[in-house]
């Protein structure tokens, strides 16, 4: 594996040799140890290209839109989630990317790659980079989880349940577990009622991964929604007996993608950042040594150890039969799961 | 004629930065986001402009914003109460049995949490509240074997942090009229004969009366509209307008209905407000 990451390394100081370039920056805006910024990654990105990668971070995706609309050509790349590329390409926030430029292009997964919701009029606006279930994580030690989605309304595990204070996310777990089409639910109904009843199981909300690991090491909760990278840092990095559960009823799928920001002063710098972004080379590092949501390069992931929770969990085809990718919602439509969910916290409140 | 022309000028001069600085800071946003709140949508994205009152609607239309507004003034009536009852004694004792250099410690010790960032203090708060927290401890160390204290995302969580956070503003009003009361008044009724409970409840509380006021308007118009305290110490119980508000601008950034719930609460305060300055006037006047 080393040896591979060397020539690979290799493979990539040649093609950049290759090409006379001036060495710049490439600055990247994404969430906070996401990837991007891993100190290693960084490091053999700029001993191999000779440009300095500077981070910017935001901690929403409507922070991310805010900051490319307020902030024009700050930026050279940006991690867009999918169901917000075609909203930012329509804005003309970012610009087409040509496939030829990404040497890793051709080993993406087809399905993540070409997916409809990277493209609009035909032109490529996201290289597809990661992508990962938000989904059920248990403690192995206390919970037998069985595979339906009802764990979480389960009265056994009553005051033992945490989600994310999220509407969309909510929702789309209701959606999920009344039979709908998460996307497109019809019977909204269904989801305020489904929502209601886990009034009795909700410990608390977590916010973020940090508190999720803090809680769960606490013994606050046994059954939690949870995102499947992190779920994968908890159980490798932090030790946490942390299982995951895709149920038979499915679970929300996303698909980030690393987008080429409208107006980026390195444009060729910017690809050459995705390139090594999407290259086995960096995927296999990232995943072994903090741990990483499932890479869309498929030859990325069969170099992973036989034993990884990616190729364990997100690998099995029977369990990923039933996954919903998150499509892109009108502002109406978060409008309109927003006030299902602070329907739904008035009523906990109570 | 020219005297007069002379001092409307430097009235002009003397006056105009400070209403300047009024307009820039406060009129300015606060009419921007007044025009926001009856727009159908809001300031992103290609739309044309599109006057709408379904915004102000939905307060009227929707229970549970109702419920969570009602919410909201339930606390500001709990944080507010339970800071005159704290810091009405506390102003008390500080302004007439405490003299000298203890005054100023303790004076300090008040305006500590002051100097401090509020998120950080409420973070210290669940520090303090969780099971296994420094309350917990203190206790089990106490009294041993006491079911563990958990007060982590609950009511009573979010009721300490605000009161906590507010307490100063009571105790330093209501300081200041506890100082400004003459000796000598209450020297006369007492070589009258009253009793201490009479001249607490006849003299001195109706003359308090204008910083307890002011404490408590100082207190109650911004817990009704906090939302990270009830947040972070809440949970999933702590959710109220606040809250509500703050999401219409962060997650979905629906300015206007943001905006409409915000000014429905500007109205409710000023309705209380106005309801309680004739009784407070009133007042001051029979004593």
């Amino acid at each position: 594996m080393r040896i591979s990451g060397m020539i690979a390394s290799a493979l990539l100081a040649a093609a950049v040799a290759a090409q006379p370039l001036a060495a710049a920056e490439v600055r990247v805006l994404n969430w906070q140890g996401y990837g991007t910024d891993e100190a290693w990654g960084v490091e053999a990105f700029e001993a191999a290209t000779g440009h300095t990668v500077v981070h910017d971070y935001f901690n929403s995706e409507q922070e991310m839109l805010t900051k490319l609309r307020t902030s024009p050509g700050a930026y050279d790349v940006v991690l867009i989630n999918s169901a917000f590329t075609i909203q930012a390409a329509e804005e003309g926030l970012i610009q087409p990317i040509d496939s030829a430029a990404i040497s890793n292009f051709g080993d993406l997964s087809p399905g993540l790659r070409d997916a409809a919701e990277f493209r609009l009029d035909g032109d490529l606006y996201g290289v597809a980079w990661t992508w990962g279930l938000t989904s059920i994580a248990y403690d192995t030690e206390e919970v037998d989880p069985g595979n339906s989605i009802e764990i979480l309304w389960d009265p056994a595990h009553a005051g033992n349940v945490a989600v994310r204070d999220d509407s969309v996310e909510n929702v789309y777990l209701a959606a999920l577990a009344t039979g709908q089409n998460m996307n497109a639910p019809e019977d909204l109904d269904a989801i305020r009622q489904k929502l209601r009843d886990l009034k009795p199981q909700i410990r608390t909300f977590w916010s973020s991964e940090d508190e999720w690991n803090k809680e769960f090491a606490a013994d606050a909760f046994d059954v939690a929604v949870y995102w499947s990278g992190s779920a994968s840092r908890s159980a490798k990095a932090f030790g946490l007996p942390v299982g995951y559960l895709i149920p038979k009823e499915g679970a929300i799928a996303w698909l980030d993608g690393l987008s080429l920001a409208a107006g980026s002063a390195n444009p060729a710098g910017a690809l050459q950042f995705i390139d090594y972004m999407v290259s086995p080379d960096h995927f296999v590092r990232w995943d072994t040594e903090v741990g990483a949501p499932a890479s869309a390069n498929g030859v990325a992931m069969n170099q992973l150890p036989e034993d990884a929770f990616n190729r364990q969990v997100l690998g099995d085809p029977a369990a990923t039969a039933n996954l919903q990718f998150m499509a892109p919602l009108s502002d109406e439509t978060r409008e309109t799961f927003l006030e299902i969910w602070e329907e739904t916290k008035a009523w906990y409140a109570e | 004629m020219r005297i007069e022309t002379r001092r409307r000028w430097a009235i002009a001069w003397l006056t105009g930065p400070a209403y300047l600085w009024l307009a820039v800071t406060i009129f300015l946003p606060l009419s921007a986001m007044l025009y926001f709140s009856f727009q159908k949508k809001g300031p992103f994205g290609k739309h044309a402009s599109e006057f709408s009152l379904k915004h102000y609607e939905a307060f009227f239309t929707k229970g549970y914003l109702q419920d969570l507004m009602w919410r909201s003034l339930e606390m500001g009536f709990h944080v507010t109460g339970l800071c005159i009852l704290i810091g009405f004694p506390a102003a008390y004792w500080l302004a007439r049995r405490i003299r000298g250099r203890w005054r100023e410690a303790l004076f300090l010790l008040i305006v500590l949490p002051f100097w401090s960032n509020a998120l950080v203090r409420v973070f210290s708060w669940t520090i303090v509240l969780r099971p296994d927290g420094v309350l917990d401890r203190a206790v089990q160390s106490v009294i041993p074997g006491l079911p563990a204290i958990d007060l982590t995302d609950s009511y009573p969580a979010i009721i300490i942090g605000l009161v906590h956070s507010y307490l100063p503003y009571m105790i330093l009003t209501c300081f200041l009229s506890l100082q400004a009361i003459d000796e000598s008044l209450l020297e006369a009724a007492r070589s009258l004969g009253a009793r201490s409970w009479t001249i607490l409840v006849r003299i001195i509380l109706p003359l308090a009366v204008p910083g307890l006021a002011a404490g408590s308007i100082l207190i109650f118009v911004p817990v009704i509209g906090s939302f990270f305290e009830p947040r972070l110490l809440g949970g999933p119980k702590g959710t109220v307008i606040g809250t509500v508000i703050e999401e219409q601008f962060t997650v979905v950034s629906n300015w206007p209905l943001g905006g409409a719930l915000s000014f429905i609460l500007l109205a409710i305060v000023l309705l209380i407000l106005a309801v309680a300055a004739p009784v407070l006037k009133n007042h001051m006047r029979t004593t």
